[in-house]
């Protein structure tokens, strides 16, 4: 079988005197799949998901994306929506359209307009002018109007109010090409957790557990949220 | 197409919550016999929930026999009416079950639950 994502002991450490943001992660991430990348604040998820990226490179152990290291082919594959905003803010909505179709061939700018009619924003109005939560929505936009083959979206939803929130989901469910995987990392498990097929669980950089979350949901009883809760209690 | 309010509890299997709703709205007429149903990703994007999760409720229901795949042209509901009734009555049959156990907590003998039922049925019709 060929997996989307293979990983080695893929081990991070940014500082030597203080223990490793990753400690070791081996794991195979299958096509097709949503996946919810789950932890408590501090746990390695985005460091995890900026080694997939190429952002950093990691101290020691491997990833790669169809069996190749971050290079420009495998970052053609993943449509990224990082934790923290990297688009220009005097820039109005209708040219980071523009700006995404030039960058990315698998762009569709239909997709996109017509997302964001139904999210009731206007493609004229510069980023900056926006709320957070509307600059939070026009940035999921542009990522899932690619057809990608992996989604990694961190903390997609943080800054969006509960009403929004579920048709953001619903608007990830009806776009993301077929056979493709999303990464979704959150604290907000609740929110998303009927979406979820799998469920990685990472605490200090090691891998808690991977395993489905109906399974999951059979086994204990209870919530992926609730169990979440269980495990990582303070 | 029917707009169905999808009530998921996230402390069980959601596929085996997905068989139930649907399997109520084909029961209950919402969904005709012989009707198309909507895509798995319509449906999924709806309920909010993964459209693997959605294909493998459909897989479930294409087993009990209540939907049917024809190729390139989507999924119906049966039309074996038959076997929409004796769904039907299983499910009512169950619910009568549930009933008569919290009517036995309570402390009524059978003669008198059926006598209650009539009485109350009596006293919502009024109503």
């Amino acid at each position: 079988m060929n997996y989307l994502i293979e990983t080695n002991g893929l081990y991070k450490s940014y500082d030597k005197t203080k223990a490793p943001a990753l400690n070791g992660l081996t794991l195979k991430i299958p096509h097709g799949r949503i996946i919810g990348l789950l932890g408590p604040n501090g746990s390695g998820k985005t460091t995890f998901i900026k080694l997939i990226n190429g952002l950093i490179v990691p101290t020691a152990g491997s990833v790669t994306i169809n069996g190749l290291g971050p290079c420009p082919a495998t970052k053609a594959v993943i449509s990224y929506l990082p934790e923290r905003t990297c688009l220009q803010s005097n820039m109005k909505v209708s040219e980071l359209i523009g700006f995404f179709a030039d960058f990315y061939n698998d762009f569709s700018v239909e997709k996109a307009q017509t997302m964001l009619a139904s999210l009731d924003i206007d493609p004229s109005a510069k980023l900056k002018t926006l709320s957070k939560g509307t600059r939070e929505k026009v940035q999921l936009v542009l990522v899932m109007s690619r057809s990608a083959q992996l989604y990694i979206l961190d903390e997609p939803i943080a800054g969006v109010d509960p009403a929004a929130r579920d048709y953001i989901l619903k608007t990830i469910i009806s776009n993301y090409s077929e056979n493709a995987t999303i990464l979704i990392s959150t604290h907000l498990i609740s929110d998303i957790e009927n979406l979820l097929d799998d469920v990685i669980f990472i605490k200090n950089g090691n891998l808690l557990l991977y395993a489905p979350a109906e399974q999951l949901r059979e086994e204990k009883g209870k919530s992926l949220d609730a169990y979440f809760r269980e495990v990582f209690t303070c | 197409m029917i707009l169905m309010t999808w009530k998921l509890d996230s402390d069980r299997p959601i596929y085996s919550q997905l068989v139930e709703e649907i399997r109520m709205q084909i029961v209950s007429g919402a969904y005709p016999p012989g009707s198309k149903l909507p895509s798995v990703r319509e449906l999924a994007s709806d309920a909010g929930v993964n459209p693997n999760t959605m294909q493998r409720a459909f897989t479930e229901l294409e087993r009990n026999g209540l939907i049917e795949t024809r190729r390139t042209n989507g999924r119906f509901v049966t039309e074996d009416g038959t076997l929409i009734r004796s769904i039907r009555r299983e499910l009512a049959g169950e619910q009568l079950t549930d009933f008569f156990h919290k009517m036995e907590q309570l402390g009524y003998q059978k003669q008198e639950v059926l006598s209650l039922i009539t009485s109350v049925y009596e006293e919502e019709s009024l109503q």
